[in-house]
């Protein structure tokens, strides 16, 4: 076998991830964006928990951890104290969604209020891995968890996705992406436009998860890109509070992105829910309309 | 300098002459004033720092976490519903060994909600693993904020400080104060230079998670640290004195107790109360001395026992209560403190929500003392209950 | 050992942790089929394929858990799954 040529990964081999985590990639993925002169802040959850038992960690960057809801605050003191210094590390909150669209709001929002210069990265696995599975505000509709089980009397998570990144744009963050792991390029550009964009920015990472989905975890990526092609997920840009870019997609039926996944199943088994999938059709349908996803083909 | 000005003012004085590079503030009666004051200074260009308005004190608290961690020196304050509200930080922040120090002006908690002075929130917090000291009048409150930077910062512990001093009673009362001025304060307290840093040129995982095989050991750790604060507050606080000539080296100050029969306990600002009822009590012949309590944690257990060893009885009053046990939590550290000793130990828990102690109510506790009633609470309104 | 105060680590002992001992399907990469696109490297959730002076792409077996998103997702589907023997 031929030499080995050296890589620089920053988020280093020997994490615990489960393999075919979407969670683990993301970090390596936007650790590659970042660079060296990192300070990586990290809520407590899947990534924070497989990534430094003491004395193992994964990370190669100055990092830290404090609490599950307090990234964005953590942050904000750095930033302040880099400033103080005159150093000139830029700063990454990595951020579950539970964490950042549920118990960090309160930080997150006086963050970006107060507009400190840093970006932040929720990696999206749709609901509380860590604790096993339990519905967040980022818990698509009709999704079961282990707080909103499917079962004879219910169809799973009743709510649709909490929109952070509408949430961000009020605030007035000026770069806002929403960004996947099966476009690993496009998500490398993202973060590293937030990362250098002055002010506090925002990137949202679909980032499915094999062992709370259901899944086998050679299907990540295949999935992820199911979740844009039936437009489910968007991949858009926001600038300044307006969509600049999206993901155009040739559409399928979201049929195919719900049968994939046992966090679904109930919509097939034992009997197909018409009505449930026609809603969750109904949503996809609502996202091509509202950032214009429908590639037109037309035959000539 | 000698100067007269309100105690949020002489902490919040304090506090600018230690040079912290990052300040989060919420505001919180009866804290507020030591926050406007510092954003005061930093608008006028008198403190060089970061202010960053939080918008809760979970986050002002985080806010410190981050910037301590990154390298600066950084300061807040708070009390009562705030310190409750930020609580999860507050164990973080000591179990991290950041050496943060935070200025509480002590409240009540609610419910019922009141925005008077005891000492229930800082107590409640005994178990985190910050030092704890409690101010008797403002020249102390304004003191022991350099102490505390000066400890905390100290390579054998980097451990976070609480600095507790009345709300109300000291935060807003006029004193004069002996102020140090900056070339002093720069010559005590050394600029804040930690080991180990947020550092892209040398990365640490700070805010690791500790498994089974590994937890244990953090917290003795911890605990240790407790342990050797005694010594690096009895030298920084000698060194203060020989600077200053005001010695902060003991945790424990007694008053006339050389030949007291009745030994009173207590912390902050009752203490100036204690002293001028004891000086009447010994005109009229009793002998009586007071045991201040100026460092709560670490717990002074031995230097009480050694002080109390010759009494007849000790009386200690707690401006808290820990519901559904026998007291307050100074009484229950108190009679610790003396186990194996004959000598009863009574606590009186008075003052709840602002209530005020007058000298009389110290005599009163003293007689009860002598003929053995004690441990409840004094000063009760008996048409309400 | 002594323990680092405050719970912190310097880099590289992850590494410690043979993740490779996880496996229960082992990949195979064949340079024949392999057109050097490297998305395997990219997408590689552990960061362990590596491209070797020729331009092709190998694992290092002692971090791969054998997750079997390389070979999903290799477009010239030069990655085999097959069941490790122990």
């Amino acid at each position: 076998m031929a030499e080995k040529k050296k890589t620089c990964e920053l988020f280093d081999c020997g994490h615990r991830a489960c393999g075919g985590c979407g969670a683990a990639l993301t970090a390596r993925l936007v650790m590659q964006a970042a660079g060296t002169e990192t300070i990586v802040v990290n809520s407590t959850g899947c990534m924070e928990v497989f990534s430094t038992p003491y004395p193992e960690t994964a990370w190669k960057v100055p990092w830290i951890h404090s609490l599950f809801e307090n990234a964005s605050a953590v942050a904000s003191g750095i930033e302040a104290s880099l400033k103080k210094q005159g150093r000139k590390e830029k700063i990454v909150i990595m951020a579950g969604d539970g964490a950042t669209f549920d118990i960090g709001m309160i930080c997150i929002s006086g963050a970006f209020e107060r507009g400190h210069d840093f970006a932040y990265i929720c990696y999206d696995n749709e609901a509380y891995m860590n604790t096993g599975i339990q519905r967040s505000g980022a818990t698509p509709y009709d999704a079961s968890t282990t707080t909103s089980p499917a079962g004879t009397c219910s169809f799973g998570n009743r709510r649709p996705k909490k929109d952070m990144p509408a949430i961000l744009a009020a605030h007035g963050a000026p770069y806002i992406a929403t960004a996947s792991i099966a476009y690993p390029a496009d998500l490398k550009q993202k973060v590293e436009k937030a990362i250098n964009t002055p002010g506090p920015c925002y990137v949202q990472v679909h980032a499915p998860c094999c062992t709370g989905w259901g899944f086998e975890g050679d299907q990540t990526i295949a999935i992820a890109k199911l979740a844009i092609e039936t437009g489910l997920w968007v991949n858009f840009e926001m600038v300044d509070g307006k969509v600049t870019k999206v993901k155009k997609v040739v559409r399928k039926p979201v049929e195919e992105y719900l049968k994939t996944q046992k966090r679904f199943r109930h919509l097939f088994k034992p009997k197909r829910q018409d009505a449930e999938i026609a809603l969750i059709q109904a949503i996809a349908d609502r996202n091509a309309g509202k950032y214009g996803l429908d590639i037109n083909l037309r035959k000539e | 300098m000698m100067e007269i000005t309100e105690g949020s003012h002489a902490v919040a004085e304090a506090v600018r002459l230690c040079r912290p590079q990052v300040v989060s503030a919420y505001p919180i009666t009866p804290q507020t004033h030591i926050v406007e004051a510092l954003a005061d200074f930093v608008a006028n260009g008198k403190l060089d720092a970061e202010y960053i308005t939080v918008e809760n004190e979970l986050s002002a608290l985080s806010a410190c976490v981050g910037a301590s961690a990154a390298g600066s020196r950084t300061y807040s304050a708070t009390t009562s519903q705030g310190l409750l509200l930020m609580t999860e930080v507050v164990f973080n922040a000591a179990g991290m060994r950041l050496p943060i120090v935070m200025s509480i002006a002590n409240r009540a908690v609610g419910a019922p909600l009141s925005i008077w002075n005891d000492m229930q929130d800082s107590i409640s917090l005994r178990d985190a693993g910050w030092l704890q000291f409690y101010a008797e009048d403002n020249q102390e409150a304004t003191d022991l904020h350099f102490l505390a930077y000066k400890v905390a910062e100290s390579k054998e512990i980097q451990l976070p400080v609480f600095v507790c001093f009345d709300g109300f009673i000291l935060s807003h009362t006029y004193e004069p104060i002996d102020m140090l001025l900056q070339e002093q304060v720069d010559q005590y307290l050394p600029k804040f230079d930690p080991a180990e840093k947020l550092d892209a040129k040398d990365p640490i995982s700070f805010g690791m998670y500790a498994t089974p095989e590994y937890y244990l050991e953090f917290r003795y750790e911890m605990d240790q640290a407790q342990k050797r604060a005694k010594d690096v507050i009895a030298k920084a606080g000698k060194e203060f004195g020989t600077m200053f000539g005001r010695d902060y080296s003991a945790l424990t100050v007694g008053y006339l107790l050389d030949d007291a029969e009745t030994v009173i306990v207590a912390m902050g600002s009752v203490c100036g109360t204690v002293k001028d009822a004891i000086d009447e009590m010994r005109a009229a012949g009793k002998k009586v001395g007071l045991l201040k309590i100026r460092v709560f944690r670490p717990f002074p257990s031995e230097e009480i026992a050694k002080a109390l060893s010759k009494v007849k009885r000790v009386a200690v009053l707690d401006k808290n209560i820990s519901l559904g046990a026998k007291g307050g939590a100074t009484a229950i550290e108190v009679r610790d403190a003396m186990y194996g000793s004959m000598i009863p130990v009574k606590g009186y828990v008075l003052g709840l929500g602002g209530r005020d102690i007058r000298k009389k109510d110290i005599k009163e506790i003293v007689s009860l003392c002598e003929n053995g009633i004690g441990d409840q609470f004094y000063g009760l309104r008996k048409e309400l209950i | 050992m002594t323990l680092a105060v405050g719970c912190r680590a310097r880099p590289g002992k992850s590494r410690d942790n043979k993740t490779g001992s996880w496996r229960v399907f082992k990949p195979s990469f064949d340079h024949e089929k392999c057109s050097k696109c490297g998305m395997c490297q990219t997408l590689c959730p552990e960061g362990c394929v590596h491209e070797d002076a020729e331009g092709f792409f190998d694992p290092d077996f002692t971090y791969c858990k054998g997750c079997g998103i390389c070979a999903t997702e290799c477009p010239k589907e030069a990655i085999a799954m097959n069941q490790e023997e122990k």
